[in-house]
């Protein structure tokens, strides 16, 4: 279909921004605090990554290195290539990104679900609360403060690291909690929406139970802003992550993403951009298709 | 179609009255801005004044405390909101700006312009938006404000703030653009529009007399919605150190600098309570006035067109 | 009971985890048939996998934190100290640091001859120094990393430590292109003989830098430029490498070749990597860490509250923070400018208020005691004078004066509030308008390579105990200068202490240029002198000393158990 082929397009046209607008702000790979031994070290450094050539040149190269799949080396972490310090790390955020939205949909779905249909009710006031958690707080505060309360005055899981389903929980639920409220927010909109319509009233005077109104009509179409709204929320996972990375310590690309800018290591930066706009586009494609499934009135 | 007399305006403002959340929320947020902006002029305590008194806990003198210069929080809690506000306020409004009028161009012109508009905002959708705002950021940060030092160097943190505030609206303006969009794509077939349009109204004349003022509910619900999204937008980069320059203060730097005092070993507790417990309070009435505004623009038939 | 079942069978964690993802898919796919939610849940079924599936390491002997992810470990082209640490775990060099007081004693080389003018000195290698895979390691490796160290192609930024070896310095600039002219050859087997340039007195630690490290032939041959990635990694050091994951952590163990292998006790060391101070903190007080290295990876508000524990340790550190001037535009073009500056800042007030941990307000660009050398006292605070040479430049009471601003990297919070205190005290006492630009790091460096400031921040930290490494940085052709100041007094008599032999009448000179430094033409004011943190319960970890250098050799160190 054509959304697919467009994806590496829209890769190419990513990747040529970020080329150029990156070597536009000052500062290098190699500055350092402590000035190059010899003005001959500095052109041996800069020529062993081709810095000598010009641009086109360079970039150019770039992109036949990327056709056949090699990102290059890292500017900063010398004895690492982007492929090295990409397969190292993207399997940990992807188990860290996959938990954190399966608690995002697990307890914001039928909180979400509990909330329409107990208006006013315990799970009402609970949706409310979480979301006032979720929505308002940072998640750099969120995090160590339950670090904080369940690490070190609790000490029921471990404060940082990764390696066991312990060390798993307090990231997740830091990372998940952010999003589940906001999950149980859109759920509970298009329920309340749904429960109002006359397509309800149809299934109720089907003479359907309540339950079954409720799980095979009201649910799967409430369901729709929740969907629509999966393609912005993991963009959102993905500076979330970052944060959650670095305060947990979890050898995540999280953390190279954001400092890889900082220490002007552009070609992680280009394979960070690149992997994370296709991951973007890929779960926006998915998002799209779950959603003309869902509901098939929904076009483009 | 509703067969009483008032305008959807007025029948969604009797809505929202009625939601009690939403009022209150509304006028917490009002209280917030007025405090905050006349404040510290009434009180004349400047915010930037160090003192010999550092790391005090509140008390009468100082009701929030004060932080390692000395500084009395209250009034730099006072100035960061108004600074998050003028942030949220603003970027929400770029961002409702550039939305709007590409989803409104976008949604009219159709056909070929139409795909090649929502094109764009796929690529857009495509980049991480960090990247982007970092780098811009640091691009006027070197290569602006040099230029500027030299012929105006004193509006240069003010030129800094808007900086701040475009790059962020500029980043949040694709799902507002989606959705005005859609709106415009069911509005157009719809018959007062077709009427004014075999009438002969031009189509700008279109666009903001009758375009406008039904697309009003949802963009203001959205832009209710975009604030507090900016406004943590806006303290994630305070963390990361790209916020708001000191001296200068917003809730944003005042809570990255707060948040290490969630640590076992020493809390000065008020340094982050009090900020954060601010801006939940007002992201959590922008919240309710979103919600409010929602529920109060809805139809009540549940048609859904 | 149950929760023990679950922690210890990952078999019943991984179905149990699998179970409830596929009744939850199921419970979709019934609202919807045909909707395949089952896939999203296979996917999060294997994520879960993944996770539970990595068994957790057992915990090592000793638990270091040690900052950031190193950008490098190859102990030739490394920078960072840091990085220097774990390079200094894996590979020894002819002399090696003493833990209690950071001088040199011997390392691969079991004792050494030198001539009487100091010139030449003769390294005698242990016959039982070997690497980590077997083979021995003879003089002519020793030399050969050297020369290699010293070419260009290499790209090793602190060549500049070869500078006081003949030919060091042309064959590192590139106008000797034969670097086995480097002044420095294997006699036999087992001897190294160097040819100094001048009479160096730091040369014993300079032989145990890292850079100076023999590093493993073979695999450089093999593997070029990577050859630190090689399997296994051939080391020197009391300890070889096992593993190394981005990020996360370096696994070393006990090296049984290592010549003084006897000494070493811990058998497995984990160096952690992250850069989030707080975090390593909380790992140190919950037991997981045992040691942390580097001040940086402390959270700085907390400093003073911390140093007050028995399990951290503060010490002198041969480092300095320092503010530079732009010398080459107004205001600071003009020398009384900077002075008046400099007499207006209230040093005591900015270690007592924003630093807080005990530093020494100093006003010279050097550490007091480094090498045993005294720092002139530099221009005191002295707010009447200030005010009186800025009247003579020209801005009485700081009138006509134009806005100026301070810059500074946005790296840690101590930064910022050290230049709003510089703001208010400029304000009171000259009456002069400072505004604050943080920068990030790198345009922070660009900025100030460009000369693209009015004042700004800096600090040095000494390659060795010695006050030329902080002095030389500011003659007229130094890279590290950055304030557009050149003056060839100053220059000649860097070069005379070089030429001196006699260690006081050296010093005498170095305290001479120094004075003109900071006390005549100030293009650099120093504010304080470091001070180092590392904490190590004493009753866990045992073998570390505070020095100046703030080596911590890994041989010494050791778990005590109760």
């Amino acid at each position: 279909m054509a959304r697919v082929a467009l994806i590496p397009v829209l890769l190419w046209v990513v990747a040529t921004l970020s080329f150029f607008l990156l070597r536009a702000v000052p500062g290098g790979p190699f500055d350092r605090e402590r000035a190059p031994a010899s003005r001959e070290v500095e052109a041996a450094l800069k020529a062993r990554y081709h810095w000598d050539e010009p641009l086109w040149r360079q970039y150019g190269r770039y992109l036949g290195n990327v056709m056949h799949g090699d990102l290059g080396p890292s500017l900063k972490y010398r004895n690492h290539s982007v492929n090295d310090l990409l397969g190292q790390t993207v399997p940990v955020s992807l188990a860290l990104g996959g938990m954190a939205f399966g608690v995002a949909i697990g307890l914001g779905i039928p909180l979400g679900v509990l909330a329409a249909l107990k208006r006013g009710g315990w799970a009402d006031y609970a949706a409310a609360g979480l979301t006032l958690v979720g929505v308002c707080v940072p998640v750099f505060v969120l995090g160590p403060l339950l670090v904080l309360v369940l690490g070190l005055w609790l000490e029921w899981f471990p404060v940082a690291l990764w390696g066991s389903w312990q060390n798993a929980v307090l990231p997740t639920l830091t990372l998940g909690l952010y999003f589940a409220a906001r999950v149980a927010r859109w759920m509970r909109e298009g329920m309340i929406e749904v429960l109002r319509s006359s397509h309800v009233q149809t299934a109720r005077a089907k003479g359907l139970s309540e339950t079954a109104v409720i799980l095979r009509h009201v649910v799967p179409v409430a369901l729709v802003p929740v969907i629509s709204y999966t393609g912005p929320m993991l963009a959102d996972l993905l500076t979330g992550s970052f944060v959650v990375e670095n305060v947990f310590q979890i050898p995540g690309t999280g953390a190279f993403f954001i400092n890889s800018f900082f220490s002007r290591d552009y070609t992680m930066m280009m394979g960070m951009v690149l992997f994370y706009s296709l991951l973007l586009q890929v779960l926006n494609l998915f998002s799209d298709l779950l959603l003309r499934w869902v509901d098939p009135r929904v076009g483009s | 179609m509703n067969t009483l007399s008032s305008s959807p305006g007025r029948l969604a403002l009797r809505r929202f009255l009625r939601n009690r959340t939403a009022v209150s929320s509304v006028v917490f947020l009002l209280l917030a801005t007025v405090v905050s902006v006349f404040g510290p002029w009434v009180m004349a305590i400047d915010p930037n004044q160090g003192s010999e008194s550092p790391f005090v806990s509140p008390g009468a003198l100082h009701w929030m405390g004060t932080d390692i210069h000395g500084r009395d929080l209250f009034s730099r809690v006072l100035v960061g909101t108004r600074i998050s506000l003028l942030v949220g306020a603003v970027g929400a409004g770029v961002s409702v700006l550039i939305g709007v009028t590409w989803g409104l161009v976008s949604g009219w012109r159709g056909g070929r312009t139409d795909a090649w508009m929502m094109r764009f905002v796929d690529v857009l959708y495509a980049l991480p938006t960090v990247v982007w705002v970092m780098l811009t950021l640091t691009l006027f940060e070197t290569r602006c404000v040099g230029w500027l030092s030299e012929r105006w160097p004193a509006s240069i943190p003010a030129f800094r703030l808007a900086a701040m505030m475009v790059s962020l609206g500029s980043v949040s303006w694709l799902t507002m653009a989606r959705i005005v969009r859609a709106q415009v794509l069911s509005l157009r077939e719809r018959p007062f529009i077709l009427a004014a349009q075999s009438i002969g109204v031009p189509p700008v004349r279109l666009m903001l007399r009758h375009f406008l003022p039904n697309l009003a509910g949802v963009v203001i619900v959205y832009l209710t919605l975009t604030v507090p999204a900016v406004v943590l937008y806006e303290s994630f980069l305070s963390f990361l150190g790209l916020g708001v320059r000191p001296p200068q203060a917003s809730l944003g730097t005042l809570i990255a600098d707060g948040a290490s005092q969630l640590n076992s070993v020493r809390v000065r507790w008020w340094l982050l309570v009090f900020p954060a417990g601010l801006m939940t309070l007002m992201l959590a009435a922008l919240n309710g006035v979103g919600e409010g505004l929602r529920s109060a623009f809805e139809p009540r038939d549940g048609n859904g067109d | 009971m149950i929760h023990s079942l679950v922690q210890q069978n990952a078999l019943v964690r991984k179905t149990g985890v699998f179970c409830c993802l596929h009744w939850w898919a199921g419970l979709f796919e019934s609202l919807r048939p045909g909707l395949s939610v089952r896939a999203l849940g296979v996917v999060l079924s294997v994520c879960a996998w993944v996770l539970t599936g990595c068994s957790p390491l057992e915990r090592a002997d000793l638990v270091l934190h040690n900052g950031p992810e190193p950008e490098t470990i190859d102990p030739q082209i490394l920078t960072g100290q840091a990085d220097g640490r774990i390079a200094s775990a894996l590979f020894e060099g002819l002399t090696r640091f003493n833990p209690t007081n950071g001088m040199a004693m011997p390392g691969l080389a079991s004792h050494w001859e030198i001539s009487s003018d100091g010139l030449t000195y003769l390294f005698f290698l242990r016959p039982e120094a070997r690497w980590s895979t077997g083979e021995p390691i003879e003089a002519m490796e020793v030399v050969w990393s050297w020369r290699r160290a010293v070419t260009p192609a290499t790209a090793a930024d602190y060549a500049s430590q070869f500078f006081c070896i003949r030919n060091g310095r042309a064959i590192v600039n590139g106008e000797l292109r034969d670097a086995s002219r480097l002044g420095a050859e294997a006699l036999d087997a087992h001897t190294v003989r160097v040819h100094l340039e001048n009479p160096t007195p730091y040369f014993l630690e300079l032989a145990a830098s890292r850079v100076f490290s023999p590093i493993p032939r073979r695999a450089v041959e093999r593997l070029g430029d990577q050859w630190i990635r090689a399997e296994p990694l051939p080391c020197s050091g009391p300890y070889q490498l096992l593993s190394w994951r981005v990020n996360d952590r370096f696994r070393l163990r006990r090296n049984p070749q290592y010549w003084d292998a006897a000494q070493v006790t811990a058998e497995r060391i984990d160096i952690l990597c992250g850069d989030n101070p707080s975090t390593a903190l909380n790992l140190f007080l919950n037991g997981e860490v045992d040691l942390i290295s580097d001040r940086k990876i402390i959270p700085g508000e907390l400093g003073p509250e911390l140093a007050a524990r028995p399990d951290f340790h503060r010490f002198d550190y041969l480092g300095q923070d320092f503010i530079r001037f732009n010398t080459t535009r107004k205001p600071f073009q003009d020398a009384r400018v900077r002075r008046a500056v400099a007499m207006a800042l209230d040093r005591s007030r900015i270690t007592a208020r924003i630093t807080r941990m005990g530093e020494r307000p100093s006003a010279a660009v050097t550490p007091a005691g480094t090498g045993g050398y005294h720092p002139p006292a530099g221009l005191s605070y002295d707010p009447a004078t200030a005010r009186r040479l800025l009247a003579e430049a020209g801005y009485p009471e700081g009138r006509g004066f134009p806005a100026i601003e301070y810059t500074f990297n946005v790296g840690s919070r101590i930064y910022e509030q050290t230049g709003v205190e510089i703001q208010s005290m400029l304000r009171e006492h000259l009456g002069i308008r400072v505004e604050l630009r943080p920068l990030e790091w790198k345009t922070y460096l660009a900025e100030m390579s460009a000369l693209n400031y009015d004042f700004i921040r800096g600090s040095w930290v000494g390659d060795y105990d010695d006050p030329m490494t902080f002095l030389d940085c500011f003659l007229s052709d130094s890279g590290n200068n950055r304030t557009g100041w050149k003056d060839v007094r100053y220059d000649r008599l860097l070069q005379a202490a070089a030429a001196e032999a006699d260690p006081q009448r050296r010093l005498g000179i170095l305290r001479e240029a120094e004075t003109l430094l900071v006390v005549e033409a100030v293009p650099v004011t120093g504010l304080y002198s470091h001070v180092g943190l590392y904490a190590a319960d004493p009753r866990k970890v045992g073998g570390i000393w505070p020095n100046r250098m703030d080596e911590h050799p890994f041989f010494s160190m050791r778990r005590i158990r109760p």
